[in-house]
């Protein structure tokens, strides 16, 4: 996953078909036609938007879904929080939205907000992620404040971004920072290339990305721990039944597994 | 967008005239084609009508004074200015080679040349890290003798905007170099001129039109180059941080920053291009 | 002998192969139908086209051949094509100028060359113009003081009075031909037409497939051609015959029959000639011992002013023959193609000589 940059072109096209008001698609699409809200109809297209943190373990947990529930269609787009959110308030089709960190919700239009689902999934920590060589020698936060290092953190619009900023903020650290990138998954890609001597993501970036980053943990007293809220805007059983699958215990271990902690 | 086009659709077929009820095969036939054409030209207007009427107007000054605007526009104005002169440094001999090359060689250089224009732009990002990141084949080398860092600095935006314009200079310039009569050349050299004589007194002037065409595209390209630049040279204001950049950073937040800064590069782009087409374009 | 030359480059399934010989101060004209190789041989000649054989030597200098090829601009050399090719985005003088400042001559001195060669030509007062704002003929002595102004050893001209108009041409031969006289190197021009040739040559060659087929000085080739296509251009009936005895009045053997020749005949092997002006038209078997005569038939009839060229197929082998005759015996013998009549040449206006 190295290619971010098309990402742009459906955020912009969504941003203007809106603005022409030729898109009248109100955020919630699917009606809630069955009266048995218990069993999914086995029919429905679920549209999930989420977090590009959260790429592993929910593509895991809809394609369990769409197993389980022969006929539905999960569709997931992962951004960053804050995009998707842009997307979600000029009015692109969604069902559930998964976003890191509660900042983005701001953006969301407050009706839709109101008449949501709520439930928060998960948690998160920032940590530092190194090539597997580690060119830089890091071993702590303190260790950023070298100069020499380039260094690349999430953009400062978006959660990754905000988390890793308030982090060198509280530990009065400043690195040398080369780049801002628009969201998680480009700041580590960064770091797997080998471009960057180190970036600051969350903890589940670092555990899916395996072999090709090194990661070095931030002690709890300096971190900052980002919550994973899920919304969905829809009573369609399909809806309803994978945002149950993702908050149960099952969407639980699934994401514990992908390196986040439990809600 | 294809809610638009119904919308559209009414007022490009009412020109076609009808002189007899019901129309008559002429006029059946010009419908024909002006209602795809038609199609057409909204499909392309109706986003920049749509970022007009979005626009705030009263306020676009202060939306443009926001602290990520102009930092962007000065990089974009240098980094473009940067990449269409090296377009045409390195570009306008190497068309004048292929327009009067016609080996296989030659050919398969132009194939080579012509792949940017259809790779996407993110996978010549890549490409370009492969080749000159810190661990790429030049980067390595470079950054070990030369202590020299390409990604993400202004060289890695010029290089990004290189890499993506280089071939539309190319290949608008080794078109209008194909139209001077090599008859010239052959007449120039029996004067006693040497092929670079002929280039820059023969080649150069009368191929002027081309190349300034040739710079128009590249510059248009440059200006507008998004995913091989954040993917090479990353995204940090005053740096790396492109006006097209800027957009898509400050849509998360500051959406009417990002408009202006699209009204900003519309208008810079129309003027220049409107320049171009009284002088060279035709 | 400053030029010597024997150009061989390959063209497709042709191959040109000319001997080229041109003194200080002489002009060959090289003679030939489209496609026969002769742009061919000057562009060998240039340094445009590589050869592929031969060699090409000025003033015991190699040019090209043994292992050596000299770029044009290594060649003292002047080339004017049929189409002028002044650079339009210079002006006359600039363009006159443009060979001695290539050879690294200064421009005050370069445009003071250039100003002589324009004023040479008679056309000085167009220095400052545009090619676009000069006539064609006006462009051509342009370019021909272009080719000049570089002194070059070897001119060579490409059709260069071709692309003029009829009104035009007669003027810039004229030009031409003052300004040749005067030149002290060495030229070759390339036509297919005879005017340019007979008026601008010492010497001709006429390529024909890519070969030489006949050369001579102009006043030889226009008496004695020795090949159908040379015959056609100097505008002689030309048939090839076999010579029966010796002695005048003795006939050479042709296609046509006997022929009596005011030459006779012999040897072996001859070429008969006569002009088209020598054929008279009889649309009565003509009495008379000392005619040649044969039955015709009128192939086509073209008027020229008070004369008329008629195309004759004579003979039973219906061997093509060109008659001149007035517009009158046009009317009074009521030409036209399919007309049977009978065609006579005088002994005394036959010419033989040998193959």
């Amino acid at each position: 996953m190295t290619a971010r940059g098309p990402r742009a072109t459906p955020a912009a096209a969504a941003a203007i078909v809106a603005a022409l008001g030729l898109a009248a698609c109100s955020p919630a699409t699917t009606e809630d036609t069955s009266a048995d809200a218990e069993v999914p109809t086995g029919e429905g297209v679920v549209t999930v938007l989420a977090a590009a943190s959260l790429t592993e373990p929910l593509t895991a947990l809809a394609e369990r879904y769409e197993a389980d529930n022969p006929g539905v269609t999960v569709r997931i787009s992962f951004g960053s929080s804050t995009t998707l959110a842009q997307q979600i308030a000029e009015g692109a089709p969604v069902d559930v939205y998964a976003s890191a960190g509660e900042s983005a919700l701001d953006l969301l239009p407050e009706d839709v907000a109101a008449d949501a689902g709520r439930a928060t999934v998960a948690r998160n920590t920032v940590e530092i992620a190194t090539p597997p060589d580690d060119p830089g020698g890091v071993s702590s936060l303190a260790d950023l404040a070298d100069p020499d290092l380039d260094v690349v953190l999430c953009a400062d619009t978006v959660p990754c971004g905000k988390a890793a900023d308030e982090v060198l903020t509280a530990a009065g650290v400043t690195p040398n920072v080369v780049s801002r990138e628009v969201d998680v998954k480009a700041t580590l890609t960064k770091v797997t290339l080998g471009e960057a001597d180190a970036a600051m993501v969350y903890h589940s970036d670092v555990v899916s990305a395996g072999d090709d980053v090194r990661g070095v943990e931030i002690p709890d007293a300096d971190n900052v721990t980002l919550v994973y809220p899920m919304l969905w805007f829809s009573q369609d059983p399909d809806v309803v039944g994978f945002a149950d699958l993702v908050r149960g215990t099952d969407g639980t271990s699934a994401l514990v597994e992908a390196g986040f902690l439990a809600p | 967008m294809t809610t638009a086009t119904p919308g559209a659709s009414p007022e490009h077929g009412a020109p076609v005239r009808r002189p007899r009820p019901g129309l008559s095969r002429p006029g059946l036939s010009r419908a024909v084609l002006l209602v795809p054409a038609g199609l057409g030209v909204a499909l392309v207007v109706l986003p920049l009508v749509g970022l007009l009427l979005r626009t705030d107007w009263p306020r676009i000054l202060e939306n443009l004074s926001a602290p990520l605007v102009w930092p962007a526009i000065r990089l974009s104005l240098l980094t473009t200015l940067a990449t269409v002169a090296v377009c045409c440094v390195l570009g306008t001999p190497l068309a004048w080679l292929l327009a009067r090359a016609d080996g296989r060689a030659a050919s398969w250089l132009r194939a080579v040349l012509t792949v940017p224009v259809v790779l996407p732009p993110v996978v010549g990002g890549v490409a370009l890290l492969m080749a000159y990141g810190r661990r790429g084949v030049v980067g390595a080398p470079v950054l070990e003798l030369l202590g020299l860092r390409l990604p993400f600095t202004p060289t890695a935006v010029v290089l990004a905007q290189v890499f993506v314009s280089l071939p539309f200079f190319v290949l608008a310039v080794e078109g209008a170099m194909r139209g001077v009569d090599a008859r010239y050349d052959a007449v120039a050299a029996t004067l006693g001129a040497s092929p670079l004589r002929v280039f820059t007194r023969v080649a150069l002037p009368l191929a002027g039109p081309g190349i300034a065409s040739g710079a128009a595209l590249a510059w248009a390209r440059a200006l507008g180059e998004f995913g091989a630049t954040i993917t090479f040279a990353g995204n940090f204001e005053g740096r790396t941080q492109t006006a097209p950049l800027a957009v898509y950073v400050a849509l998360q937040n500051d959406p009417q920053a990002a408009i202006a800064l699209s009204i900003a590069m519309l208008a810079v782009s129309l003027l220049v291009l409107g320049l171009l087409r009284g002088r060279w374009l035709r | 002998m400053s030029l010597d030359a024997l150009v061989r480059v390959r063209r497709g399934v042709m191959t040109v192969e000319v001997p080229l010989a041109v003194d200080d101060g002489r002009v060959v004209a090289v003679l030939g139908p489209n496609g026969a190789g002769k742009t061919t041989a000057l562009h060998a000649l240039a340094g445009l086209v590589p050869l592929d054989g031969g060699h090409v030597r000025v003033d015991g200098a190699t040019w090209a051949g043994d292992g050596v090829h000299r770029a044009p601009e290594d060649r003292a050399v002047g080339l004017l094509a049929a189409d002028h090719l002044l650079f339009p985005h210079l002006g006359a003088l600039a363009n006159v100028a443009f060979g001695p400042r290539s050879r690294g001559v200064d421009r005050r001195s370069a445009e003071r060359r250039a100003r002589e060669e324009l004023d040479a030509l008679g056309v000085g007062d167009l220095a400052g113009r545009r090619p676009s704002a000069l006539s064609h003929g006006q462009a051509q002595r342009v370019a021909l003081a272009r080719a000049l102004a570089t002194d070059p050893r070897l001119l060579l001209l490409d059709e260069p009075l071709s692309a003029l108009d009829p009104a035009t041409r007669p003027h810039v031969r004229a030009g031409l031909a003052a300004r040749l006289r005067a030149y002290a190197g060495m030229t070759v021009v390339v036509t297919h037409d005879p005017l340019d040739a007979l008026t601008l040559a010492d010497h001709l060659v006429f390529v024909e497939d890519g070969r030489v087929v006949q050369e001579g000085s102009p006043a030889e080739v226009v008496q004695r051609p020795r090949d159908p296509y040379v015959a056609q251009v100097v505008g002689l009936n030309l048939l090839a015959g076999v010579g029966s005895g010796t002695g005048a009045g003795d006939a050479v053997t042709t296609a046509l029959g006997p022929v009596v020749t005011r030459d006779g005949g012999a040897d072996r092997d001859a070429w008969v000639a006569f002009a088209p002006s020598a054929v008279a038209l009889y649309d009565e078997r003509p009495h008379g011992s000392t005619r040649n005569v044969w039955s015709a038939t009128v192939g086509s009839v073209e008027l020229v002013g008070q004369s008329a060229r008629v195309r004759l197929l004579v003979g039973a082998a219906q061997t093509p023959l060109v008659a001149e005759v007035t517009a009158g015996s046009v009317a009074g013998l009521r030409l036209q193609a399919g007309t049977r009549l009978w065609a006579g040449v005088k002994a005394s206006e036959v010419t033989s000589y040998p193959r």
